[in-house]
């Protein structure tokens, strides 16, 4: 390539470019919001106009801009980046709306009288007075014990169907089956779920039945599929490496299995179960179906009706006064905060068991 | 206790695919052999058939006899768990178990194997191992700390301090310094020349003059051709493996003209 070629067209030759100022997107995004912000203003339109408006002039002009300054690759890259963006955003406005919605509106609520009594009048012990019952007790309690049964119920069974599909089953006909009845499992609305307890319980009991053991056998349907899923995964990742230095010093399948295999992907199946558990934390029609609804404490899981969260939730917005709907959003909430605690515990429980690897 | 092992018309099957091909060899007791051969050519399926690791892999299956001290491996009555307590083995990559501790390492064959042994005794078989596996001095210090924080070499060194805790009468090991620096491969060989007094051991190796320093007998496996099962060209005292080879294949693998 002859001095003279390379003077007239750098561009092609050097590594560097003509790049738009580090601050380009922000000096679109800005302005775009402002003209926005005008317009909607000046046509009186709804104020959601302002950022969908917004949006689309910073995809039109950032890329136009780049395209005549920079080249073909850079405006791609930054419309593509734009629309990335767009998209984390519209999938981050609900979330933040719903959590921010139920703060606001549940923690006024949210008290010791509110965690320590059930619907039932009581007496405030300062006035002397009978107030009408605004708790939510009865169904913390309702829900812990059914969510706890349906663990307890599919845990097991989940686990061993995991190490039946990971460890005996390679290959073989019935593990695909059970895998393919697996993934229908996932797919169960949950009413079905719910029904299939009743159902189940009314055949048994006769009809009318309702206990909370029902709603644990609904909810564990659910689970189950889930339980297995990220225990085979987890199972799976395990090398085949160390299964062999076990079985190479004598130690049989299901010793290895036992002391090996489940130590060593314990953090793993710890953290799918609990997330396992905090999804069907949150069913509402199954437990309606099955369990039913009750305003006073319940603590026998085996007899009668319970309260649980969803359901209470459910139960004070239909109710339709100011107050039942504060008690709704305070219900949400600690529903909302049981989750996060149950995902944190997830967390840093699969943390204490993950594999050491440090010194 | 070392044991002599003794293969007669051994062939090896994956599936319907035949992997091996009529292996024949005796085993000396307290000796070190060495498997040498290109790669695919089966010493490792070999070597993992002589501790019955070989079932391990779904479909995999040997026709032949293989007799350790009177007792054919292969035979129905054999539990293959029983066979595998007593002929060790040491794989190419370091494997520790990742949830235990060194020490909890060294005692995993023990202790999976639900014996109950008193802490005194345990402190003994772990020291004993570790100074066996020339390693103890390097971790006295860290016996609680996990065996993955070792390094590549010390690991490889826990992996053989696991398989001589439970005593075993063969220690099978394949290609174990293939991952190893020089250094550390060095250690592993003088710790494979302390083993022989006790132990009959059997090396793969892809590298030959690691077969010429450790081995008293070496074995040459070779294939016929791609696809094909393979095969024991020659099996003979390494002297005269490496000095004046029977078969003009194995002199061509070991002087480096292969083809």
């Amino acid at each position: 390539m002859s001095a003279a070629e390379l003077n007239t067209v750098p561009s092609a030759t050097s590594f560097s470019h003509v790049r738009l100022p580090r601050l380009a997107p922000l000096m679109v995004i800005v302005p775009a919001l402002a003209f926005g912000a005008l317009l909607t203003l000046l046509l009186s339109w709804n104020w959601v106009a302002c950022p969908i408006l917004a949006f689309v002039l910073t995809i039109i002009a950032l890329p136009s801009w780049s395209l005549v300054v920079e080249n073909r690759r850079a405006a791609t890259n930054r419309l593509v980046t734009c629309l990335v963006w767009g998209a984390i955003l519209v999938a981050l406005v609900p979330l933040v709306w719903v959590l921010a919605q139920t703060v606001v509106k549940g923690a006024p609520e949210l008290s010791g009288s509110f965690l320590t009594h059930d619907m039932t009048q009581h007496l405030d012990p300062v006035t002397f007075k009978m107030l009408p019952g605004a708790g939510v007790a009865h169904a913390l309690v309702g829900t812990l014990l059914i969510t706890l049964g349906a663990a307890v119920i599919s845990v097991p069974i989940g686990l061993m169907t995991a190490i039946y599909l990971v460890e005996y089953g390679r290959g073989k006909r019935v593990a695909r089956w059970i895998t393919l009845l697996v993934d229908v499992m996932t797919g169960i609305p949950s009413i079905v779920a719910g029904l299939f307890a009743a159902a189940l319980f009314t055949l048994i009991f006769g009809i009318g039945t309702h206990s909370g053991i029902m709603g644990s056998i609904a909810l564990s349907l659910l689970m189950i599929p889930t339980v297995v899923r990220s225990a085979e995964e987890m199972m799976r990742l395990v090398p085949m490496d160390l299964r062999e230095a076990s079985y190479a010093l004598g130690v049989p399948k299901w010793r290895t299995i036992v002391k090996v295999v489940i130590p060593t992907s314990l953090g793993g199946i710890i953290t799918g179960v609990t997330l396992a558990i905090s999804r069907v934390i949150g069913e509402t029609a199954p437990l309606l179906v099955a369990v039913g609804s009750l305003d006073v404490m319940n603590h026998n899981l085996f007899s009668g009706r319970m309260q649980t969260l969803p359901v209470y939730i459910l139960t004070e917005y239909k109710k339709s006064t100011p107050q039942d709907y504060d008690l709704a959003w305070a219900g949400a909430l600690l529903l909302i905060i049981i989750v996060m605690i149950l995902n944190l515990l997830a967390r840093v429980v699969g943390k204490i068991f993950a594999p050491k690897t440090g010194r | 206790m070392a044991k002599s092992i003794d293969v007669s018309d051994v062939s090896i099957y994956y599936g319907d695919f035949k992997a091996v091909e009529d292996v024949s060899m005796t085993i000396k007791a307290k000796s070190v052999t060495a498997f040498i051969g290109p790669s695919g050519c089966g010493k490792s399926t070999f070597l993992r058939t002589l501790n019955r690791m070989h079932e391990v892999i779904p479909g995999a299956r040997v026709e032949g006899k293989i007799v350790v001290d009177g007792q054919s491996l292969y035979d129905p009555t054999v539990d293959p768990v029983e066979v595998r307590r007593r002929i060790g083995m040491v794989f190419q990559r370091p494997n520790p178990f990742p949830t235990m501790s060194i020490y909890d390492n060294v005692l995993a064959g023990n202790r999976l194997n639900s014996k109950k042994i008193k802490k005194s005794e345990a402190d003994e078989i772990v020291e004993r191992s570790l100074r066996g596996a020339n390693l103890w001095n390097e971790v006295k210090d860290r016996l609680g700390k996990p065996g993955m924080g070792l390094s590549g070499g010390q690991q490889q060194r826990l992996c053989i301090a696991r398989a001589i805790a439970v005593e075993p009468e063969v220690l099978l090991m394949d290609e174990p310094c293939s991952a190893l620096d020089p250094i550390s491969t060095a250690a592993i060989e003088d710790l494979i020349h302390e083993l022989k007094s006790d132990y009959t051991i059997v090396i793969v190796t892809h590298n030959m003059q690691q077969a010429a320093r450790v081995s008293d007998d070496t074995g040459f496996f070779n294939l016929k051709a791609a696809g094909r099962p393979g095969h024991l060209v020659e099996f003979n005292p390494t002297k005269q493996m490496f000095t004046n080879p029977d078969n003009p294949d194995t002199e061509a693998y070991i002087s480096g003209r292969f083809g």
